[in-house]
């Protein structure tokens, strides 16, 4: 299916970079020429309550602002989403559309006999992904979960391409030094930190590139599409 | 040529001192993908502010921190965090009696404790700028947005604008200024905006460039005398005149606060030119129109292509400034319109309480759908509302949490 805007809600708990992950890939879909906007949803700040972010990628300008009601694809960033109801909907599919996704982040199934029929109903592809282990394989940190997210949507949608996920991580990682002319000393402290932060993003990059290349196999294993139409030419 | 004018000059960081029509109309636009919190600051960075002061409150917090790196790069002259958002806004008062231009951001109840200090900005004429990005005022606690807060706000005396978009934002802050500081206005403006949808989402947002900033406030332009405390020149703070119970104060009194409003009234040409009209219409022939502000006006762009896909077809008014109230403009956009659906994030319906009292046959006006809290207003409802009142069954919500 191919649609003119694309929905993703991603369902996570505080800390794990699920905000991050919707700004990254609405800044990469913007890089792309789409349109895109992220935001995140969240009630008191802290570890392990759920956290929401929504990011909105689409062919046309988009106003639609808060909570994803009726998303096309569900992201599940941490099993106690669906085992402990850390989630704004219940159940976490809640409002899911016709033919849509759901990827979620457990190397075990965690849907029960009703969920899977009610999905099914729906038509709806539910697609598992040991997000965190390829984590802590590819960059040493399950911190990374959040971009192995990132690449099995992209991967399996196509909704933003690998070059704009690489340019928006290093624009959301890489920059930001001001280097004010300061002393030798300076210099050389942001020099190391420069270091620290390339390697970071080294390794980022190549956890997305292992769950995008994920995302694709699967993709093509099962047929399933699900796209955002090519920008009009200008 | 004003040899005493700014204009060409440059600033310490390096930034031209320019007109702003010129920068706000006529300079080329970056187009930047930002949070709303990072274009506030980008228009802080551009707005020549004096004073900024600061508290910390949800969804406000990250561009008051964001000012502060600001100040820390040279670009506000003052940056410090007050004991509470009532302390913050006394403080601001204090700078503006002083002649500085200041600025300040509240949130939800932040804007509540500190409300005893809008009236007096008004009634002192000060014309600080607070960004409000509302929040949730009531228990149980919510952090989410909802407008509650400005229906508060309308009865102070401040000019009230209500962004829609960052973009919105950005403009309307710098363009704030230059209506507030006119001789003739000399108000505080509140500039509102729903916290977390605007705040906190990315989107892109086309900035003026970096070089260039707006003129200094010039305090000779306020139509009362700066405060001096040592010879305050009405002795507004102590034993004031107009505190004695006779006549003469009592006209005073009335006179003044006629006044007040009156300079609300005033700044309606100068809104007008720079916002390019207190309301934006599109398609107000069509019968059934949706008139809102902020991002309930996203939310009815959203419904009404999904509208437009079934061949319903529907108009819209977006309204930009709550003070000074456009009634005329609404009462024309909505001349030929058999239903108005009013949605709103606030439970009381202030806005369309607003719109019934400023137009004939006011049971046109459908005083929702609204969401309290901070919830969400799915585009879908809003959808809903209309085929309702149309008389046409909808059923697009009944797999709502199924």
């Amino acid at each position: 299916m191919i649609k003119k805007r694309l929905n993703i809600r991603m369902s996570g708990l505080g800390g794990q970079g699920a905000v991050t992950a919707a700004h990254v890939m609405a800044m990469a879909a913007s890089k792309d020429g789409k349109f895109a906007i992220s935001n995140p949803f969240f009630g008191a700040e802290k570890r392990m309550a759920p956290a929401e972010s929504y990011c909105r990628i689409g062919v046309e300008r988009i106003y639609d602002r808060g909570e994803l009601v009726f998303p096309d694809v569900i992201e599940v960033f941490h099993p106690q989403v669906i085992t402990m109801g850390k989630s704004y909907t219940m159940p976490f599919y809640s409002g899911i559309k016709e033919q849509g996704l759901i990827i979620i982040n457990s190397d075990e199934p965690l849907l029960s006999d009703e969920d899977i029929q009610r999905l099914k109903d729906l038509k709806v592809a539910v697609f598992y992904i040991p997000g965190t282990n390829i984590a802590l394989e590819v960059a040493g940190t399950e911190l990374s979960t959040n971009m192995t997210m990132i690449g099995s949507v992209a991967g399996i949608t196509k909704c933003v391409s690998m070059d704009a996920l690489d340019q928006a991580l290093q624009e959301r990682f890489g920059k930001k030094f001001v280097a004010s002319g300061g002393t030798a000393t300076l210099d050389e402290a942001i020099k190391k930190k420069f270091a620290k932060k390339e390697m970071l993003l080294a390794k980022n990059l190549a956890t997305v590139k292992r769950a995008y290349e994920i995302g694709v196999e699967w993709a093509e294993t099962n047929k399933f599409e699900l796209q955002v139409a090519a920008m009009a030419a200008a | 040529m004003d040899n005493h004018s700014p204009i060409g000059t440059t600033n310490k960081k390096g930034q031209v001192i320019t007109d702003a029509r010129k920068m706000m109309f006529e300079a080329p636009r970056t187009p930047s993908f930002y949070t709303g919190s990072e274009v506030i600051k980008e228009a802080i960075r551009r707005a020549n502010v004096d004073v900024m002061i600061a508290y910390p409150i949800t969804p406000q917090s990250e561009a008051a921190a964001l000012i502060g790196e600001l100040f820390a790069e040279g670009y506000v002259k003052e940056y410090f965090r007050g004991e509470s958002e009532f302390a913050v806004m006394s403080q601001c008062a204090g700078a503006a009696f002083g002649g500085a231009r200041v600025f300040t951001t509240t949130a939800g109840p932040g804007t509540m404790r500190a409300m005893e200090n809008f009236p007096m900005w008004a009634g002192a004429r000060l014309p600080i700028q607070m960004i409000v990005t509302c929040r949730g005022i009531n228990s149980p606690l919510s952090i989410q947005p909802d407008t509650l807060e400005i229906s508060y706000l309308l009865q102070t005396g401040m000019l009230v604008w209500h962004a829609e978009t960052a973009q919105d934002f950005y403009d309307w802050i710098l363009k704030g200024y230059m209506v507030s500081e006119e001789p003739d206005v000399h108000l505080p403006l509140a500039l509102c905006c729903d916290g977390f949808f605007v705040t906190h989402t990315k989107d892109v947002v086309n900035l003026t460039p970096v070089d260039m900033c707006l003129p200094p406030y010039d305090p000779y332009r306020s139509p009362v005398p700066c405060m001096d405390m040592e010879c305050p020149p009405v002795r507004m703070m102590r034993d004031p005149f107009v505190m004695k119970s006779n006549y003469i104060s009592y006209a005073t009194h009335a006179s003044w606060q006629q006044e007040v409003w009156a300079a609300v009234e005033r700044s309606r040409k100068h809104t007008i030119a720079w916002l390019d009209g207190l309301i934006e219409t599109e398609n107000v022939d069509a019968d059934i129109l949706i008139v809102s502000s902020g991002t309930a006006v996203s939310q009815g762009r959203e419904a009404i292509r999904l509208l437009a896909d079934e061949g319903i077809r529907v108009g819209l008014v977006k309204v930009k400034a709550l003070r000074p109230w456009p009634g005329e403009e609404i009462r024309e956009a909505t001349k030929n319109a058999k239903h108005i659906i009013v949605p709103e994030f606030n439970v009381v319906g202030w806005m369309a309480r607003e719109i019934k009292a400023s137009i004939p046959n006011s049971d046109r006006v459908i005083a929702g759908p609204r969401v309290g809290g901070g919830m969400t207003m799915p585009p879908e409802i809003i959808v809903s509302e209309v085929k309702h009142a149309l008389g046409i069954q909808d059923h697009a919500l009944a797999g709502r949490g199924s």
